[in-house]
């Protein structure tokens, strides 16, 4: 077991990667009642097409399975996990993402034994074709909420607007018709590819003792028979620089126009430093164009353009990246048009000390979110999956110059990258 | 035991409450203003604080504002509105961080409570008026807040089902007020208003973090002066109970139906039978292995989300769930099955040990966050009891099951609220 010490935060950090690939970390968090864990395999929704192990050919599997999945994995011959866990005395939850999806626990009491449960029901699959049926019901209940949700509308919208092949366009629970074809073969194939322990990683935070969970995670593993799984391919169509669609307005049921901006990164390829400097540059231009004490803030506000719904980030994986500028608007067109402007005459508006204001408030920020077990196993993973260091944020941070910012705006903002997706009350 | 160690000291006009736990990377500071709910003021209230956190003497403009917690290190302000029963509760939280985490010893604190005094004491006004085009942006901004309740169609039915249960009590009025009085606030008027609730309310500062109690007392008594008062007491109004469940269908363009059901508990936080009001909860509805979870999700496949919730100092149960339009009949059938079975006393005593075991994961946890442990905290000056969270939770493990049965027995049911797609309804 290696240990990592954070002088300045005043953390340490355990880790080691077991025999069977498996990535454990462990925070010991003292003073707090809870234990937060988190198992996390790298699989998202953007991963559907791909070659099964033993087998020849690549397949692609309908929209939506990756979270159809994690609803399943819930689900065993004798009831579901959920009631195992509040026994336990611990809350349950999942989630998938574009690249990966998470089951977690937190608990302030037999946290051994939750820690226990949660590996155990993600590495033992009972999926049946009648269970499978039943869950349609429901993952189509969630569908539907979705469907009448204009931030979520408004969020995708834009995504699809501005990707033509990338998966990442599809959303993640799929559609009612997608999710109709699924059935519990495709399932097992999906869990054979993707939940191997050495596509997985297992991060645990709290008031524990490192040595003591990383023995009983190490003997779980040491029961478990998994053979050495040879390298996950997954099949990705090649991607244009241009957005696929200038512009999408959605007529829906609201009092309230919102205006969403986006920009498609060009070069979503990095890992790495390279990647987290590149992310939190942008962040930080980001915050220095549009955050509350800019001008530009100032201005949209006084001009009623935007409210407290305003916000803005950017945001990359593997294969794709994008920033997202808007909000709730009573002129979205106005406001389209004038963020677009702004982004597009950024360059040279920077001044110094904007930029160590900006740094001085990321940097506070990032204490803040720190406080949070949840941040940090969720965002460690999110980052270890894209071989950076969460730790590394603050001295990557403070290492930032104008240079920096100006590169990375420059490689993002072009006109063609640009896309629009509009909410606009139905006439 | 002591789970959370509270020091409590009466200040000029307003109670400080002081939290040190070295937990945190950074400090807290909540600064909470109460006054009843009434219609006449309530909008005034929603509009208060946003004008208060814009601008002030010192910062006249909210770019100079924000730039000044930038420096602090990113300190976040923000103000958020409540109803608790039937008080509207103002918070302003200040989060900073801790500066024995950074490399620059600046006393973000001392800061902190200084700038927080600056908002309060030196607004952006004159001797008569707030500034002018401040209040004319909030209250279009306040306006905007309204009107977004209907877009969030989980707000609204929510909303919806407490306008129609609550008619004739002040619990009906918005959090954020009322749109048709909005126009009519003028800067004078709502600067009135805030001498009058610095004069009136309840005022409550929390400071939670790795802090030294004697310099924040030193600080905060300098900074913060009120007048002494007497805070009001409100009889909770008597509600008319109803002969008939109440049920309203509305008719919007939803793909799915939003269905809330209003409950009447007659139970309030610090009541003997609050704990075993709670137990019920959790077992008929709060958690995913509650009764409504297991039968309208698991096994008749009707819903994603169905939960209940209590509203403790109101004494009353929303269940809420997102449905198929036409599977309205079916799901009210399940959900009335479920509260049957918990009047029966159908349930078993694994299904009790389980939820005490939840609810007091739950609380624990709440309180790992500085905010989280603020609310459990200031249940007691909403209520006006002294219950300390180890007295909660040992209450809650000695909740029979008959305790439950009589708890469930006192609920009846009030207002059925659908919000439904157009055209087929039922």
């Amino acid at each position: 077991m290696e240990k990592i010490i954070f002088d300045q935060l005043q953390e340490e950090l355990y880790y080691e990667k077991l025999n069977n690939g498996l990535d454990v970390y462990i925070l010991p968090k003292h003073g707090f009642n809870k234990t937060y864990a988190t198992f996390t395999t790298k699989y998202g929704s953007i991963d559907n097409h791909f070659l099964p192990p033993g087998k020849e050919d690549f397949v692609k599997v309908p929209d939506g399975i990756a979270h159809f999945l994690e609803h399943k994995l819930f689900e065993k011959e004798d009831g579901d996990v959920f009631q195992q866990f509040s026994k336990q005395g611990a809350s349950a939850n999942a989630f998938t993402s574009f690249t990966r999806t998470a089951y977690l626990f937190s608990s302030t009491s037999n946290v051994e034994k939750n820690l226990e449960t949660l590996i155990d029901f993600v590495q033992a699959p009972y999926f049946t074709e009648k269970t499978v049926e039943k869950e349609k019901g429901i993952i189509g209940q969630e569908i539907t909420m979705y469907d009448d949700n204009p931030d979520w509308r408004l969020y995708f919208g834009l995504i699809q607007n501005m990707y033509k092949n990338h998966p990442v366009k599809i959303d993640i629970a799929g559609t009612i018709e997608s999710i109709s074809h699924i059935t519990k073969d495709m399932l097992y194939e999906c869990y054979k590819t993707f939940y191997h322990p050495s596509n997985m990683l297992l991060f645990i935070v709290g008031p524990v003792n490192q040595d003591q969970m990383m023995k009983m995670v190490r003997d779980n593993q040491d029961r478990k028979d998994y053979k050495e799984l040879p390298e996950i391919k997954r099949k990705f169509e090649e991607e244009p620089v241009a957005v696929a669609e200038k512009k999408l307005v959605l007529e829906m049921n609201v009092q309230t126009s919102k205006c969403l901006v986006g920009i498609k990164a060009p070069n979503a390829n990095q890992s790495g430093k390279e990647m987290l400097k590149k992310e939190l540059s942008l962040n930080v231009m980001l915050d220095i164009l549009f955050g509350k004490s800019s001008d530009h803030y100032s201005s949209l506000y006084n001009e009623g353009l935007i409210d407290e719904t305003f916000s803005f980030d950017y945001t990359e994986e593997k294969g794709f990246g994008f920033a997202m500028v808007g909000g709730d608007t009573s002129d979205p067109d106005r406001l389209a048009d004038t963020i677009k402007r702004i982004l597009l005459e950024a360059k040279g508006t920077i001044s110094d000390e904007s930029l160590e204001r900006t740094k001085k408030k990321k940097i506070g920020a990032f204490l803040r979110a720190v406080n949070s077990p949840e941040y940090i196993a969720n965002q460690f993973t999110r980052y270890a999956f894209n071989d950076m260091d969460l730790f590394e944020v603050v001295p990557t941070l403070e290492g930032i110059t104008i240079a920096d910012i100006e590169r990375a705006a420059d490689e993002l903002i072009s006109e063609e990258q640009f896309t629009v997706c509009l909410v606009v009350p139905k006439k | 035991m002591n789970i959370i160690s509270e020091t409590v000291k009466a200040m000029t006009g307003y109670n400080i409450h002081i939290v040190k736990t070295d937990k945190y990377k950074t400090n807290t500071i909540v600064w909470k203003m109460k006054a009843p709910l009434r219609k006449e003021e309530a909008t005034l209230r929603a509009l208060l604080p946003y004008v208060l956190q814009s601008s002030n003497k010192e910062f006249p403009t909210t770019g100079t504002l924000r730039s000044y917690l930038d420096e602090l290190y990113g300190a976040s302000l923000y103000v958020d509105l409540a109803k608790k029963g039937e008080f509207h509760i103002i918070s302003f939280s200040l989060e900073m961080a801790n500066e024995k985490f950074l490399s620059d010893p600046t006393p973000l604190l001392k800061k902190a409570i200084e700038f927080l005094a600056g908002l309060l004491m030196k607004p952006n006004a004159d001797e008569s008026a707030f500034h002018k085009e401040t209040v004319a942006n909030e209250k279009r901004t306040l306006k905007q807040r309204i009107q977004s309740v209907y877009d969030d169609k989980m707000r609204y039915s929510n909303y919806r089902l407490i306008q129609e249960m609550c008619k004739e009590e002040p619990y009906s009025l918005h959090v954020h007020g009322d749109m048709d009085a909005v126009d009519s606030i003028t800067p004078e008027i709502l600067y009135d208003y805030y001498q009058n609730a610095l004069k009136q309310d309840e005022l409550d500062l929390y400071i939670i973090g790795d802090v030294s109690e004697e310099e924040v007392f030193g600080v905060v008594s300098e900074q913060l002066q009120f007048s002494e008062r007497t805070p009001k007491i409100i009889h909770s109004s008597n509600y008319v109970s109803k002969n008939n469940v109440h049920e309203v269908i509305e008719e919007q363009e939803v793909k799915q139906g939003k269905l809330n059901i209003g409950y009447r508990t007659n139970i309030k936080y610090g009541d003997e039978d609050y704990y075993a009001l709670q137990i019920f909860n959790g077992v008929f509805g709060g958690f995913s292995h509650s009764k409504l979870f297991l039968n309208v999700r698991e096994k008749a496949s009707l819903a994603y989300y169905v939960t209940s919730r209590l509203e403790s100092h109101k004494g009353l149960m929303m269940v809420m769930s997102g449905i198929d339009n036409k599977n309205y009949d079916q799901a009210i059938q399940i959900i009335n099955e479920q509260m049957d079975a918990m009047k029966r006393g159908d349930f078993t005593e694994e299904e009790m040990e389980q939820t005490k075991a939840v609810i007091k994961n739950q609380l624990l946890e709440t309180i790992d966050t500085s905010r989280g442990m603020v609310e459990i905290l200031y249940h007691n000056v909403v209520s006006k009891k002294d219950i300390s969270l180890d007295e909660w939770m040992e209450k809650m493990d000695l909740v029979t099951k008959k305790d439950i049965i009589a708890v469930a027995n006192k609920i009846h049911l009030d207002t059925v609220y659908f919000l439904t797609g157009k055209g087929d309804t039922k």
